[in-house]
């Protein structure tokens, strides 16, 4: 287990293995959700209250599944990079905070422009909405301090206290955030949680979000190896991986 | 101003002999936690300035709503618990930059690091004067500044207590930010946007109380709330705060 | 299928400008984010190679072979 663990952390064998999964994560993101968007935009039945609309929901719910996934996988690279020093780990998270962010706006979006035909508006303080607003200043927050060191290795490490600060945050502001809506706005429809979807509207659901996990796995584990190119540049097993290429 | 440390280091290398070495570090916990608390207020008081500038951005800030918005009491009432708060946290906020600045820039800060005793527990100490001389004059003040909002009578004492409570754990989380932000030349707006997001949760509930006893409903529930949360940022923040130092630090 | 007609797919209902700004934007992110990937990969690999170049270049210039032993067999490479 442990050998397994530090030959993980080694560059040279991450890049190795990275090489041979990401295909198989790439084509199983690219399958998935070509299957779901057929089936969420073209085959799924329309909601009975909310006619066409509802199919926002087959981006919606994944993207803010990630937006928190990501989140926490973060903090988790950070708190594998701070106790165990495996570099490898910090790559990871630093390539992961800008997908975070990206797939956090996604779910703001989606949420606002279904706020129309649904709540009449572009945004409404739901619950949802206003912690996945908090949730993107955080990651905000995580890159720019990241941003902000000269130190490389100084960046790393302030970002991953931050990202497990955030990450023990999260479900506070969460629960907080609910309890301040339910004071506020008694009994609103809200949009997610239509009680027993019928299984021919979750399926799609369900093919979706792992779609957007592949996706996420995928794209984190290239953008990995970019940064071990990077980071590892003047080391001689980079040099030699590109030595006969020429 | 730095007896206080020396006073320590003395007590430390008295017992010079080599069994009572183990027996130290914990000892010489109280004595200098006492030395840093001691230290850290009177250098607080020696710049009134520090103290009195959160409080009269305080007041300031509550100046411009009404202007800003509309005299009128019925609309100002409303509103009032929120704008207390917001205003409040934001003269926390504002505070928190020169928490670590001074020692940074001095040098003290690693002498703290290099201290036998663990840093977590003499960062809470820095803390704990912090919110002494930010965080509880803002509290006593508010009333004050409720009655210019005509806040209705009989929430002023849970304006106070529900300030009190809250702008502690701000103190905490705050500190962890100004801890990350400390060795950065710029790192005063940097500080809001790491610290702010953290801050929603407190803010919810200390508002929250201020409404509930406007309302009539009991604030007891956001009261313990608050203390929750305090408590819960009393056993992990000064670890994170902690960290961030050496970092801050070390690189 | 949900829907009649292709057209009718195209309107979904009247909700057309939610439902395909939602989805247009979605996907945007997600190939930008491949696309961003590829390109930080191929710029990389220029640059590591055009690295590697300068150095056998410097490595095989007469002045500079200490050593001497590794010089590339196909040299005369265009200094980028």
């Amino acid at each position: 287990m442990w050998a397994f663990i530090h030959k993980l952390g080694s560059p040279k064998w991450f890049y190795a293995l990275s090489a041979r999964l990401q295909p198989w994560f790439w084509a199983l993101a690219a399958v998935l959700i070509v299957i779901g968007t057929l089936w969420g935009l073209a085959f799924a039945p329309a909601d009975y209250q909310q006619g066409n609309s509802f199919r926002i929901i087959y981006i919606h719910v994944p993207a803010a599944f990630l937006a928190q996934s990501v989140f926490v996988s973060m903090a988790v690279a950070g708190l594998v990079f701070m106790v165990w020093k495996i570099k490898v780990a910090d790559m990871a998270a630093a390539v992961m905070a800008p997908f975070g962010a990206a797939m956090t706006f996604v779910a703001l979006f989606s949420g606002a422009v279904w706020g129309v035909p649904t709540w009449g508006t572009w945004w409404m303080w739901d619950a949802r909405l206003t912690s996945m607003l908090i949730l993107l200043f955080l990651y905000l927050g995580v890159i720019a301090l990241r941003g902000s060191f000269a130190s490389r290795h100084s960046g790393a490490r302030a970002a991953s206290v931050l990202a497990m600060v955030g990450v023990i945050n999260i479900p506070v502001i969460k629960y907080s955030v609910d309890w301040w809506y339910t004071l506020h706005q008694p009994a609103t429809f809200s949009v997610t949680s239509s009680p027993a979807m019928p299984v021919s509207m979750w399926l799609p659901l369900l093919v979706m979000v792992v779609g957007f996990y592949s996706f996420f796995i995928a794209l984190t584990l290239m953008r990995t190896r970019n940064e071990i190119l990077r980071r590892e540049s003047n080391k001689r097993w980079v040099k030699e991986l590109f030595q006969e290429a020429q | 101003m730095t007896e206080g440390m020396t006073e320590s280091v003395k007590q430390q290398s008295a017992p010079a002999g080599d069994e009572s070495r183990n027996a130290a570090p914990s000892s010489g916990l109280g004595i200098a936690l006492a030395a840093t608390l001691r230290r850290d207020l009177v250098l607080m008081l020696r710049y009134r300035g520090e103290v009195l500038n959160p409080l009269v951005f305080f007041a300031l800030v509550i100046t411009l709503f009404p202007i800003g918005i509309s005299p009128d009491p019925e609309l100002l009432q409303r509103i009032a618990p929120g704008l207390l708060w917001v205003a409040a946290l934001l003269a926390a906020l504002l505070s928190l930059d020169s928490l670590f600045r001074g020692d940074f820039d001095d040098g003290s800060l690693e002498q703290l690091l290099l201290a036998p005793q663990p840093l977590a527990a003499l960062s809470l100490a820095k803390v704990a004067v912090h919110w002494l001389l930010t965080g509880l004059p803002l509290a006593l003040m508010a009333p004050l500044l409720g009655v210019m909002l005509s806040l209705p009578p009989g929430s002023y004492s849970i304006l106070s207590l529900s300030l009190a409570l809250g702008s502690a754990s701000l103190s905490l989380i705050g500190a962890i930010g100004a801890a990350l932000t400390v060795g950065l030349a710029r790192g005063g707006v940097l500080l809001s946007l790491l610290v702010l997001p953290l801050y929603i949760p407190v803010l919810i509930f200390g508002a929250g109380a201020v409404q509930a006893a406007i309302m009539g409903d009991g604030a007891g529930a956001h009261l313990a709330i608050l203390g929750a949360l305090l408590a819960a940022s009393l056993a992990l923040a000064p670890w994170g705060i902690a960290a961030a130092l050496r970092i801050s630090i070390n690189g | 299928m949900a829907f009649s007609s292709f057209a009718d797919f195209l309107a979904m209902g009247g909700h057309a400008p939610y439902v395909w700004s939602a989805w247009g934007v979605t996907l945007f992110f997600l190939l930008a984010s491949v696309g961003h990937a590829r390109l930080e990969r191929r710029q990389l690999i220029r640059g590591l190679k055009r690295r590697q170049r300068r150095d056998q270049a410097y490595r095989a210039s007469p002045q500079n072979s200490t050593g001497g032993q590794n010089a590339p067999a196909g040299g005369g490479h265009h200094d980028a």
